[in-house]
C-alpha cells in the first residue's frame, strides 16, 4: 500500500480552491443563461442582471465559505454541480414567467420566490454545517427521527391543514405557507433507518432459506420491511402519491440491502413492489390513468395534454434546442416545475438535457463515492441513503416526463420550483458534505505499527 | 458493506444510463414523429412565423404567404380561393392543414430533409427560413370553365368536374360544388375562424369535402364503358356484333326484370354492340354483364384503378365494383352491377380516369396534380414524371370502344358534349341510390378521340331543378366547355 518508510496515512488534498474555480463556472452558466433568456426575448439583457447575479454569486459564494470554514475536506464537486442545476432552474422558471406573462396567464411569477427559497436553502445548508459538526451524534436520535417522519407524512391528512392539490393530498397549508413535508421526511427517514440498521443488521442478516441460489430472510425477520411497505402503500392510499411512496419504499430496500449485504431483500422489495404496483393499477384510477397515459397518450390526448406537450416540447428541441427563451416551453402546464426538464429539453436540447442528466448522475456518483470512503456504518448507510434516492427520485421524475417510466408526481431536485424541494436538497447535500469532511478529515492523532501494512488504528468514535 | 455500495452504483448507472438512452429516442429518433403530429402548436406556432412557399398556377400564385404586422408576421392569403379550394385545401391555425398545403407541407413550410441545406444557409446568414414553391398541373381556362358550369346549375348544385391529360395523367381542372374560401380559416382573427368551421362544418352540403377525390357514388351508365371494354376485351366482340336489346333482361326463377329507362326498348333485340352504347340500353349491358362473369368484370374495374386509392397529392378513397370483394353476386345484382348500379361506387377522379384510359390507346396514367417542386432558390427539387398504372385494355379494344364513344356523343345520348370540328368521345349515366333521393348524372368523355388531350368527368349529385336530371343534359355541356377550354 505504501512505499517502506513511508507513512501509511493517507491525508487527501482539500481541494477547496478548485471548487472554487468550478464554483465560479456554476455562477457563470446561471447568469449567462439569464443573460441569454433576456436576448432571447427581447433582444437584450434582464434589467435585473447585476441585482439578481449579484444575489445569487454572493449566496453561492457565501456557501463555498462556510464549506472551507466549517467542512474544509469534504469533496470539492458537490457544491459546484448543485449551484450549477439550481441557477439553471431559477434561470428556466424566470423565463417560463416572461412566457406566461406575454400568454396572459393568471399563473406566476415564480422566480422571485424561488430565488428567495434559494438563499433560504443555501442558509439552511450553511446551517447544516454550523450546527451538525459530527454526523454521528444524528445517530443518536434515530427514533426520533422516525417518529418525526411519521408526524411529517401524516401531517397532510389532517384536517384544516392538509391540502390537496391536483389529486394529492401532499401539502400542508400553514397562513400563506403551503409546505410538502414528504421532502422533509425524506431525509428524517433516511436517517432513521440508517440509525435503526445499524443496531440492528447483524439480527436482520442471519441466515434464512436458500431458495434457488438466492438466499431469502427468514420469515420474521421480513417484519421491518413489511413495515417499510405498508407506510409507502399507506401514502399511496391516503395521499393519492405515487411519487413519494415510490420513493421510499425503494430508499427503505436499498438501505436494508446495503446494511445486511443480502441480495435476497432486493429480491423481496422487488417482489413487494409488483404486488403494490399491481394493487395501486387495480385499485386507483389515477394510477390507472397514469400507465395508460404512458403505453399510448394520444389514445386520449385531452386527458394527457400534458405529457403530450411536454413530448412535443421536446421533439421541438430536437439535438441543439430552441435555444434560450426561443422555444415554448410556457405551453406546457406546470413547465416550471414537475415538467421543467422537458423544458429544458426544448430550450436546450438533448444536448442541454443530457448534461443536466449527466450532472445528477455526477451528484450521485460524488454521494455513493463519499459512502464508500465512509468508515462508519452509520454515515455510509446514511450516504448510500441519500444518494440512491436522489437518484431514485431523478430517475422517476425525469422518466416520466421523457416517457421512460409512467408520469408520477416528484420534483426534479435544484430545478423545479418549489420550496420545500429547494431547501431539503441543500440539506441533503450538507449532509452528504458532512459526511464527506468526516471521512477525508485526517484523524488527529493516527499512529501506526510499523511494518504490517494490514493493520490499523482507526478512531471508534 | 462496501460491495451493496458497489452494486447499487452499478444500479444507478444504469437507471442514468436509461434515462440518457431514453433522451435521445425521444428527441432524436422521435422528434420528426412528435413535430408532424396534428395539434403540435410549437410547429404550427413556427410555421406559422414562416414564410410558407407558394402555391402556383400557370405562372401566377394561388396561396402565398404575404406580410402582416402581428406575431406571427405572415398570413396566408388565397387568390381565386373558392376555385381552387378543392386543390389548395387550407392552412388554418387551430385546424390544420388539407389538401397540397397538408401533402406538400414539409417543401411549403421548408422543414424538407431536402431543404436542409438551404435552412442552414438561412441559419447562417440570419434570413427568415423561407418556404419552397409547388407548381400546379391545372389548366386556369378549364379550372374556370368547370367551376362556372357547376355554379351556372344554381347555388344549391352539388356537384364535382375532374379533367385530366389522358397521356401523362397531369390534372388539368378538379372543382367541387359547393365550396368554401380558404382565406376563412387561414385568418389570423382566431374567433372568426372557430365560427367559420364550425359553419362549414355544419352545413349539410358539406363544403370542405373535395367531392372529385372523396366521394363514391354509383356510377350508373358511365359505368358501361368499363362493361363494355371487358365484353370488347374477354368476349371479344366486336361494335357491330348483336347483343341482346328489348325492353326487359329477366333472370330464370326470379320475379325481378331490369329494364330500360324510361320504358325503352333500345330499338329492338338484338341490336348492335355499338347501338348499345349509344341509347345506354341497360338490358344489353345487364346482359353483357352475365355473359361476362363477375369475375371478369371485377377485373376490368380494377384495372381501370377501382381498388386503389387514385391519387397520391390529396385525400382521396378508392372506388368499387362490390362493397366487399369477396361478395358473390346474384344473376340480378351482377346485371345491375354492369350498368354502374348496385354496390358499385366511384369518385369523379376515377371516372375521368376510365375515360383517359380508353381514350389513350388503353394506357392508363396515374393523376397527378403538381408539376414543379421548387427550393426558395428557384432550383428544381421535383418534377414528376408521367407515370403508367397499366394497360387495362389492349389499344384495338382500346380504339374500338373510343369509336363507339365518339359515336354515342355524335349519334347518342352524349350529343350535348359535341364541338364542332372535333371528335368527341362520351357516356352518360343517370344513377339512382336510394328511392327517396334524386338520381345523380354523370358524364365522362375525352377529346380530340384521335390525338387525346383530355379526358373529363362530371358529377352532379342535386341542383335545384331535381326533376330534370339527365346526364347527358346536365354533365354534357359542363364536359363540353371544360374541353373546349382545354383545347383552345
Amino acid at each position: 500500500m505504501s512505499a517502506p518508510g513511508s507513512t501509511p496515512t493517507w491525508i487527501p488534498r482539500k481541494r477547496r480552491t478548485a471548487e472554487l474555480g468550478l464554483l465560479l463556472l456554476a455562477i457563470a452558466i446561471g447568469i449567462g443563461s439569464y443573460a441569454a433568456v433576456g436576448l432571447g426575448l427581447d433582444g437584450s439583457v434582464p434589467p435585473g442582471i447585476y441585482t439578481v447575479g449579484a444575489v445569487y454569486a454572493i449566496v453561492a459564494l457565501g456557501a463555498h465559505v462556510a464549506v472551507r470554514r466549517f467542512a474544509g475536506y469534504a469533496d470539492p464537486v458537490l457544491l459546484p454541480l448543485v449551484v450549477a442545476l439550481n441557477g439553471i432552474g431559477l434561470v428556466m422558471i424566470y423565463r417560463i414567467d416572461l412566457g406566461l406573462d406575454a400568454m396572459g396567464s393568471p399563473y406566476g411569477p415564480f422566480a422571485q420566490g424561488q430565488l428567495r427559497w434559494t438563499v433560504l436553502g443555501i442558509l439552511m445548508f450553511v446551517a447544516v454545517l454550523v450546527l451538525i459538526r459530527d454526523h454521528r451524534r444524528l445517530q443518536q436520535y434515530t427514533y426520533t427521527f422516525g417518529l418525526a417522519a411519521i408526524a411529517l407524512l401524516v401531517l397532510p391528512i389532517l384536517p384544516v391543514i392538509g391540502n390537496a392539490k391536483r389529486g394529492a393530498q401532499i401539502w400542508i397549508q400553514l397562513g400563506p405557507f403551503s409546505f410538502q413535508p414528504a421532502e422533509a421526511a425524506k431525509i428524517a427517514l433516511a436517517i432513521f433507518f440508517a440509525g435503526y440498521l445499524v443496531a440492528k443488521r447483524d439480527a436482520l442478516a442471519l441466515a434464512g432459506r436458500r431458495i434457488l441460489g438466492v438466499d431469502l430472510p427468514r420469515g420474521r425477520d421480513l417484519g421491518p420491511i413489511l413495515l417499510g411497505w405498508l407506510i409507502s402503500v399507506g401514502i399511496l392510499v391516503f395521499q393519492r402519491d405515487l411519487g413519494s411512496s415510490l420513493l421510499f419504499f425503494g430508499l427503505f430496500v436499498v438501505m436494508l440491502y446495503v446494511a445486511t449485504e443480502r441480495p435476497g431483500w432486493l429480491f423481496v422489495g422487488t417482489a413487494l413492489f409488483a404486488v403494490g404496483a399491481w394493487f395501486g393499477y387495480a385499485a386507483f384510477g389515477h394510477v390507472r390513468e397514469r400507465f395508460d397515459a404512458w403505453l399510448d397518450p394520444w389514445s386520449d390526448p385531452d386527458q394527457n395534454y400534458q405529457l403530450i406537450t411536454a413530448l412535443y416540447g421536446l421533439g421541438h428541441g430536437g439535438l441543439l434546442g430552441r435555444g434560450w427563451g426561443e422555444g415554448s416551453p410556457e405551453l406546457t402546464p406546470f413547465g416550471f416545475s414537475d415538467f421543467i426538464l422537458s423544458s429544458i429539453g426544448e430550450e436546450l436540447g438533448l444536448t442541454g438535457l443530457m448534461a443536466v442528466i449527466v450532472v445528477y448522475g455526477l451528484i450521485v456518483e460524488r454521494g455513493l463515492r463519499i459512502a464508500l470512503t465512509c468508515r462508519d456504518a452509520f454515515g455510509k448507510l446514511l450516504a448510500v441513503g441519500l444518494s440512491v434516492s436522489f437518484a431514485l427520485q431523478v430517475f422517476v421524475v425525469a422518466g416520466g416526463v421523457t416517457r421512460l417510466i409512467p408520469l408520477t408526481g416528484l420534483t426534479a431536485p435544484f430545478l423545479a420550483a418549489g420550496g420545500s424541494s429547494i431547501i431539503m436538497n441543500w440539506i441533503i447535500v450538507a449532509l452528504l458534505l458532512r459526511i464527506s469532511d468526516q471521512t477525508r478529515r485526517p484523524a488527529p492523532e493516527v499512529s501506526t505499527i510499523s511494518g504490517d501494512d494490514e493493520t490499523q488504528v482507526v478512531k471508534l468514535s | 458493506m462496501n460491495k451493496p455500495v458497489r452494486a447499487m452504483a452499478v444500479v444507478c448507472l444504469l437507471m442514468f444510463v436509461g434515462l440518457l438512452l431514453n433522451a435521445n429516442y425521444v428527441q432524436f429518433v422521435q422528434a420528426d414523429d412528435l413535430n408532424e403530429k396534428p395539434g403540435n402548436r410549437r410547429v404550427i406556432d413556427e410555421e406559422f412565423s414562416r414564410e410558407r412557399g407558394a402555391i402556383i398556377v400557370d405562372g401566377k400564385p394561388i396561396a402565398q404567404s404575404v406580410p402582416v404586422k402581428d406575431k406571427w408576421q405572415f398570413q396566408r392569403r388565397y387568390t381565386d380561393a373558392k376555385l381552387y379550394a378543392p386543390v389548395t385545401g387550407y392552412f388554418s391555425y387551430l385546424y390544420g392543414r388539407e389538401g397540397i398545403e397538408q401533402t406538400y407541407n414539409s417543401i411549403l413550410s421548408g422543414s424538407d430533409d431536402r431543404l436542409f441545406v438551404n435552412r442552414v444557409i438561412d441559419v447562417i446568414s440570419n434570413d427568415q427560413p423561407q418556404g419552397g414553391s409547388v407548381e400546379l398541373t391545372l389548366d386556369p381556362a378549364a379550372q374556370k370553365a368547370a367551376f362556372d358550369g357547376l355554379a351556372d346549375l344554381g347555388e344549391k348544385t352539388r356537384g364535382a368536374v375532374v379533367a385530366l391529360d389522358p397521356q401523362t395523367g397531369e390534372v388539368l381542372a378538379m372543382v367541387s360544388q359547393p365550396t368554401y374560401n380558404p382565406n376563412a380559416l387561414a385568418s389570423h382573427r382566431l374567433e372568426k375562424v372557430a365560427q367559420n368551421w364550425r359553419r362549414l362544418n355544419q352545413d349539410e352540403t358539406q363544403p370542405l369535402i373535395n367531392r372529385s377525390t372523396q366521394t363514391t357514388l354509383p356510377p350508373g351508365s358511365t359505368f358501361k364503358a368499363v362493361t363494355a371494354a371487358a365484353a370488347l376485351e374477354d368476349l371479344g366482340l366486336k361494335a357491330d356484333d348483336d347483343v341482346r336489346g328489348g325492353a326487359t333482361l329477366g333472370f330464370p326463377g326470379i320475379d325481378y326484370k331490369l329494364t330500360n329507362q324510361g320504358g325503352s326498348t333500345c330499338g329492338g333485340n338484338p341490336i348492335s354492340f355499338q347501338r348499345a352504347l349509344e341509347v345506354s340500353c341497360n338490358v344489353s349491358f345487364g346482359w353483357l354483364a352475365r355473359k361476362v362473369g363477375q369475375d371478369k368484370l371485377a377485373e376490368q374495374a380494377t384495372k381501370f384503378g377501382f381498388g386503389e386509392r387514385p391519387i397520391d397529392d390529396l385525400v382521396s378513397y378508392a372506388s368499387r365494383f362490390t362493397a366487399d370483394p369477396d361478395t358473390d353476386l346474384e344473376a340480378p345484382q351482377l346485371a345491375q352491377s354492369g350498368i354502374g348500379q348496385f354496390e358499385v361506387a366511384a369518385t369523379p377522379i376515377q371516372m375521368a380516369m376510365v375515360a383517359g384510359a380508353v381514350a389513350n390507346d388503353g394506357v392508363l396514367m396515374k393523376p397527378h396534380l403538381v408539376r414543379t417542386v421548387r427550393a426558395p432558390n428557384l432550383s428544381v427539387l421535383e418534377q414528376p414524371e408521367p407515370q403508367e398504372l397499366g394497360r387495362p385494355m389492349s389499344a384495338g379494344d382500346a380504339r374500338e370502344l373510343s369509336d363507339m364513344m365518339v359515336s354515342v356523343v355524335q349519334d347518342g345520348t352524349g350529343s350535348p358534349a359535341q364541338i364542332p370540328g372535333v371528335d368527341v368521345g362520351g357516356k352518360t349515366g343517370t344513377a339512382e341510390s336510394a328511392p327517396d333521393r334524386p338520381p345523380y348524372a354523370w358524364f365522362i368523355g375525352f377529346a380530340p378521340a384521335d390525338d387525346p388531350k383530355v379526358a373529363v368527368a362530371v358529377l352532379v349529385e342535386s341542383t335545384q331543378n331535381t326533376s330534370d336530371i339527365g346526364g347527358g343534359r346536365l354533365g354534357g355541356p359542363i364536359a363540353r366547355s371544360v374541353m373546349e377550354a382545354v383545347l383552345r
